[in-house]
């Protein structure tokens, strides 16, 4: 505990699902439901903190007021952040920073998607000097095609096999059933997963999330608030890393056509990007992967949620598939990864989704995790990758 | 009549049909490569601002990961229709230390490749109009790999 901490006094969220509604009314559902959770009334929220979507227009990129204005002008101080799927982290350490930094006591960190079916795209027109745009036209790099190149790669060095992915599938999938807030609710099999059409070989369409509507929302104080508002006790953000990668960056990172040269770049950096995210809120919540006792992580496929496993420090290079098969990352495992249900059951929301993952961990760590909790829970990491070098990982405690 | 072959993107690449190489750039200072050189790429912090004179990078690599894909990208990929699977290629450069990407040489066979095979930077199509067949960089495994 350290006096860098922030209290979690509330978590709400709305239903992921594909709505076509506004996501402005999915955000508002969120916030009303985190504020009733922390018994917080709106008018006194003293900062908003918004997390941007780029798919719905004016609204989406000034999130933190559009919020602030379904909700009702309060007068708050306000922001609003953009860090692909690590803007709900952002939003959150920007309000910590501001509580922290003794410039408001309690804040409403909130992020809200609808997206479109099919891949996400990049932005329309004509946009020869954007790479997420220069990475459709001249490579047809999706998305996907860097997962497939990420899981392709798992099996060639490590003898992963699709069976591997496709369990991470069907435990993702059994850990989801019972969660409200859930997209899908549906137990998988490995022959579902193998036998469904390939998209990014060696992955197919159940290996891969889907893009939903969501929306998700934290009510965050500082302790003497908490203190105060009667929350002795409460669930605390203990680090949050929001780091860039170290240069070299020698993972072929989205949206990129190339990682960096480590030609005259001496020994590089000690940790990759990605275990890089984790080391950081692990330092500053002086916590290391064995004091976990659940994660979320960004399986934006089912390899990918073993890259992480590696990457968060659970096990070695090359050991995930292990750590799978043995059920330590299984409900009633050592460390369930995705009690959730993770991306697999929810498909991704971008600006909500790592807010989701934090409010999976408070209700985790509070034992309110209902049909999925991980008992005993007490310390939970979150952690996830954005595009263009963001990233974003929450590590919180009771 | 054929189609005149035009790049699908200026400058990325040399368009010598027999041998291209990818257009790049090094650092005098750090000695670190940098490509593609039209959109932004990290600089080596170690020397912020440093001067970066042209460079044609290595023609060869080793495979280092790759995909196929078999659903058709959105815009602005151009799409041949019927939709043809593509697969885009990771390869590492021995000498830049870095991995580039690019598709698979068009006709090469995706099941033949296995990682660390040697792979050869060469021209084909990407898509076409009318006029023109726009040409892109692209890897084909190298003959000489068993």
């Amino acid at each position: 505990m350290s006096e860098h901490d922030i209290a979690i006094l509330g978590a709400g969220m709305h239903p992921w699902g594909k709505w076509g509604r506004n996501f402005v009314e999915y955000g508002v559902v969120a916030a009303r439901t985190a504020l009733a959770d922390a018994d917080v009334a709106w008018p006194d929220i003293q900062f908003v903190s918004g997390a941007d979507t780029m798919r719905n227009g004016y609204p989406g990129y000034v999130a933190g007021a559009t919020f602030a204005q379904a909700l009702g002008w309060n007068g708050a101080q306000v922001a609003s952040s953009y860090a692909a799927c690590a803007s709900g982290v952002t939003a959150l350490a920007t309000a910590r920073a501001q509580i922290l930094a003794g410039f408001c006591d309690v804040a409403l960190v909130i992020g809200a998607d609808t997206t479109p079916k099919g891949f996400l795209a990049p932005n329309k027109g004509e946009r020869g000097d954007d790479p997420d745009w220069l990475r459709f036209r001249l490579l047809g790099a999706t998305n996907p095609t860097f997962f497939g190149l990420y899981a392709r790669r798992r099996m060639e060095l490590f003898g992963a096999t699709r069976d591997d992915f496709a369990r991470v599938k069907v435990k993702n999938a059994r850990h989801g059933l019972d969660n409200p807030y859930a997209r899908y609710k549906k137990e998988v099999s490995v022959d579902d997963v193998l036998n469904a059409p390939i998209v990014s070989d060696p992955l197919g369409l159940l290996d891969i999330c889907a893009t939903s509507d969501g929306a998700a929302a934290l009510v965050v104080s500082s302790l003497d608030f908490a203190r105060r508002h009667g929350a002795g006790d409460p669930v605390r953000v203990r680090g949050i890393s929001t780091v860039t990668p170290s240069y070299p960056q020698t993972t072929i990172e989205l949206p990129n056509f190339a990682t960096d040269s480590a030609a005259g770049a001496g020994a590089g950096p000690e940790h990759g990007f990605k275990e890089s995210i984790a080391v950081r809120a692990y330092n500053e919540a002086g916590l290391g992967p064995d004091d976990l006792d659940c994660a979320e992580v960004y399986d934006l496929s089912t390899a990918m949620e073993l890259d992480w496993y590696e990457q968060i420090g659970l096990c070695a290079p090359g050991e995930a598939e292990k750590l799978l098969r043995d059920g330590t990352t299984t409900l009633g495992g050592r460390v369930p990864v995705n009690p959730s249900g993770g991306l697999a059951c929810f498909g991704e929301a971008v600006p909500a989704q790592a807010i989701a993952q934090v409010c999976e961990l408070t209700w985790q760590v509070q034992g309110r995790a209902e049909g999925r909790q991980v008992e005993g829970a007490r310390v939970g990491l979150s952690i996830n990758q954005g595009l263009f070098g963001h990233g974003s990982a929450v590590i919180v405690s009771r | 009549m054929s189609k005149t072959r035009v790049p699908a993107v200026e400058n990325w690449f040399t368009t010598d049909e027999s041998a291209p190489a990818l257009l790049g750039a090094r650092g005098v200072e750090s000695g670190s490569y940098y490509w593609p050189t039209a959109v932004a790429v990290s600089g080596n912090p170690s020397a912020p601002g440093e001067e970066r004179r042209p460079v044609e990078l290595s023609r060869t690599g080793k495979l280092w990961s790759w995909t196929t894909n078999h659903y058709a990208p959105p815009e602005p990929y151009v799409a041949p229709d019927p939709f043809v699977p593509y697969t885009v290629c990771a390869v590492e450069l021995g000498l830049e230390q870095m991995v580039v990407l690019g598709q698979l040489a068009t006709g090469a066979d995706p099941a033949r490749l296995e990682l660390g095979m040697e792979m050869e930077l060469v021209l084909g199509p990407l898509y076409e109009d009318d006029e023109h067949e726009y040409v892109v960089w692209q890897w084909a495994p190298l003959r000489s790999t068993p």
